[in-house]
Order: C-alpha cells, then sequence, then structure tokens
C-alpha cells in the first residue's frame, strides 16, 4: 500500500522562523546572523563593531558557542547585552535552529535592542540550511582559510546578503588571493557585497560599519 | 553534518503518517527527494536510518532518494537554467542577482507499507 505524504523536513524551522520574524517586526529589532568556519572572527570582528556602534544603537547579542563561555564573556565587556544559546537535540551542534532563537531571545528581552545579532555556531554546512527569521545573513571568510571555499560551501556563499573577508593583516605574510576568493564569492553570488576587513587593526571597517547602520536604520525607522 | 537530526524528523514524519488502524504495520520503502546542494549525506542518512528505527515500523526501510539538480533563475533576464557547478553567474546578460529555484530539498514524497 502506497500512502502519499509530501512533507518538508525543515517545515516546522520554516514555520518558527516566521514566527521570529514577526516578532522582531513587532519589536523593531534588525537582525544580523553572522556564519563562518570556526575561527573565522566573528567574535572579534563583533567585539570591534560593537564598540562602534553603541550606545547610538543598542545591540544585543546571541552566542551559539555550546561548549564554552569564551565569546560571550569576550563580547560582554562591550556593554552589549549578551546571551549564551542553549541547545538541544534538533537544535544544535552543528547549526542554530529558529525556536533556539526565539528562546534566547525573549531570554534577552528585545524591548530595549536596534540591533541583534546572533554569532551563529562555527560551520559553513549545516547554518546555510536554517533560517532563524533573520533580516540579514552575513558569511565571514579569513584569508588563512582557502580562496576555494565559496566554491566548496556554495550554499553558505548562495544565501547569505553579504560577505565579510577578515584578517586581510595577514595579507603580506601570506599567498592568498584575495581578489580570487572575492571573485569566487561572486561567481557562487553575482552582486554580493564583500568587505574587506581585519577585525585586528579595524582596516576597512568604515564600509561595513555604513551598511550595517543603514541597514539598522532602515529597519528601525518607523 | 546533522543527518541524524534528519532521519529523526523523517521517521517522525512517517510514523503520524501510518493509518492509527493497522495493526504491525512495517514500512517497506520511503521515497526522498533531496536537493544536491542540500547538506545531506546519503550514506550518513541510511546509517542513521539503521540506527534509530531499530524494533519500529520502519525497521529495514529501503531508502529511495530523488537526487534534485539545482536550478537557478536569474532575477534581471529571468533565464532559468540547470547546473552542476556552483558558478551561479547567468550565462546570458553576466550580471543579474540569482536565485536558487531548486536544489535545496529535503523532503518525503511517499511510503509504501507492507500488504499485511
Ligand atoms: N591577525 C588577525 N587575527 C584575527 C583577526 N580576527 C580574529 N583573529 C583571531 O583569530 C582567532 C579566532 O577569532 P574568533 O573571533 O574567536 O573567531 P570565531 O569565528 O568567533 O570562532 P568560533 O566562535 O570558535 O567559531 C582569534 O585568535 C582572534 O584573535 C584579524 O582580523 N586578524
Ligand atoms: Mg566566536
Ligand atoms: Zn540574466
Amino acid at each position: 500500500m502506497e500512502i502519499n505524504i509530501r512533507k518538508r523536513v525543515l517545515e516546522k524551522n520554516e514555520t518558527d522562523a516566521d514566527q521570529n520574524r514577526a516578532f522582531f517586526k513587532e519589536k523593531n529589532v534588525f537582525v544580523l546572523n553572522m556564519m563562518s568556519s570556526p575561527g573565522s572572527g566573528k567574535t572579534e570582528t563583533l567585539c570591534k563593531t560593537l564598540v562602534h556602534l553603541m550606545p547610538d544603537i543598542r545591540v544585543g547579542v546571541i552566542v551559539g558557542d555550546v561548549c564554552t563561555t569564551n565569546d560571550a564573556d569576550r563580547l560582554s565587556v562591550t556593554r552589549a547585552k549578551v546571551t549564551q544559546i542553549n541547545t538541544d537535540q534538533f537544535g544544535g551542534d552543528c547549526h542554530l535552529a529558529a525556536h533556539l532563537i526565539d528562546a534566547s531571545a525573549r531570554q534577552l528581552g528585545c524591548d530595549d535592542l536596534d540591533l541583534l545579532i546572533v554569532e551563529n555556531i562555527g560551520n559553513l554546512v549545516c547554518p546555510a540550511e536554517f533560517d532563524i527569521g533573520e533580516d540579514a545573513r552575513a558569511v565571514v571568510l579569513s584569508v588563512t582559510e582557502g580562496e576555494d571555499k565559496p566554491l566548496k560551501y556554495p550554499l553558505m556563499f548562495q544565501v547569505a546578503d553579504i560577505a565579510i573577508l577578515n584578517k586581510v593583516d595577514l595579507l603580506p605574510y601570506l599567498e592568498f588571493d584575495a581578489a580570487l576568493a572575492v571573485d569566487n564569492m561572486k561567481k557562487v553570488h553575482p552582486g554580493m557585497p564583500v568587505f574587506e576587513i581585519s577585525a585586528k587593526t579595524e582596516q576597512g571597517f568604515g564600509p561595513w560599519l555604513e551598511w550595517l547602520r543603514q541597514r539598522v536604520k532602515e529597519k528601525t525607522a518607523r | 553534518m546533522h543527518e541524524m537530526g534528519i532521519a529523526e524528523q523523517l521517521v517522525q514524519i512517517a510514523m503520524d503518517a501510518i493509518p492509527k488502524d493497522m495493526d504491525d504495520p512495517r514500512v517497506k520503502i520511503l521515497n526522498l527527494r533531496i536537493g544536491k546542494l542540500a547538506s545531506v549525506v546519503e550514506h550518513s542518512l541510511t546509517f542513521c536510518f539503521e540506527i534509530i528505527t531499530k524494533d519500529t515500523p520502519l525497521e529495514n526501510v529501503r531508502l529511495v532518494i530523488e537526487s534534485v539538480p539545482v536550478k537557478i533563475h536569474c532575477k534581471s533576464c529571468h533565464k532559468e537554467w540547470e547546473t552542476d557547478s556552483p558558478m551561479f553567474k547567468c550565462p546570458d546578460c553576466k550580471e543579474g542577482e540569482v536565485e536558487m529555484i531548486s536544489g535545496r530539498e529535503i523532503e518525503i514524497t511517499s511510503m509504501e507499507l507492507a500488504d499485511d
């Protein structure tokens, strides 16, 4: 006997993500989902970025570091509101699912926030699959990884709205071809803005901060 | 990388679809559609299934997987094409923003139950 089913596995997550989106809209908060491989510099980029944005923009961060509190501790120094995610079965060893973001966002409270940043779990595969109800997705690639990463993980670079090429301060010491890396990103995602920065020296921060401020302004001006 | 979670979800969906009035139901085949860009490795999924379906109506179920090609749509000139490489630049206008219209699926289409 054949039984028709036709159901998508991620249906539940998509419903949860839509609910998050409605919640964030009601709270007038812009949500950025930051993704990368482990160690590309998400936390470092955020630590430096938040200092420039606050207090004009009120920022909260949800950190998906599942094993330690290191990232949350580093970010707390910026005085942003920080909360660490608690994961569960279908929620999160390799990615953050929408229902976890819901719980954390409510715990954090979004009434007094303009910008909520989610530092996703270091992984270029799984987080790309899970909508969390964000307004924009950023993928961070560092110059200590390969130029071909965008071609190896096309889904991530395709679903991202912007890319950050981080650690450009190290370029003089490496054989990394930055132009090739950017070109590969644009093969996967034509027209995607790419910000070349160093979270260490803050080189190239201007356009990145400008983009973020603009997007927050568009969402919160209402 | 999260095949175990996906397997658990698939099993849940299949179990829910088994008619409640059947006694000793046996699911022989699960028909799945999986996009070429979905992060699912077929043999890992099969392996996870073997582990979690032990002593359930899905024990020894055969997974029949239809692999869904990656299809891209250009938002400026509206060309649509299939691709096997991760180069998504529009071959016609070369500059249009593109969107993926298939290739990310992870879904069950149907299942086959043993007749008695
Ligand atoms: N030279 C240099 N080092 C950097 C830069 N950004 C980050 N780092 C270093 O790279 C290492 C990893 O940075 P993190 O910010 O912890 O990276 P992450 O992406 O948050 O890592 P996970 O949360 O573990 O996935 C740290 O030792 C940083 O100090 C940069 O722009 N230049
Ligand atoms: Mg981190
Ligand atoms: Zn085109």
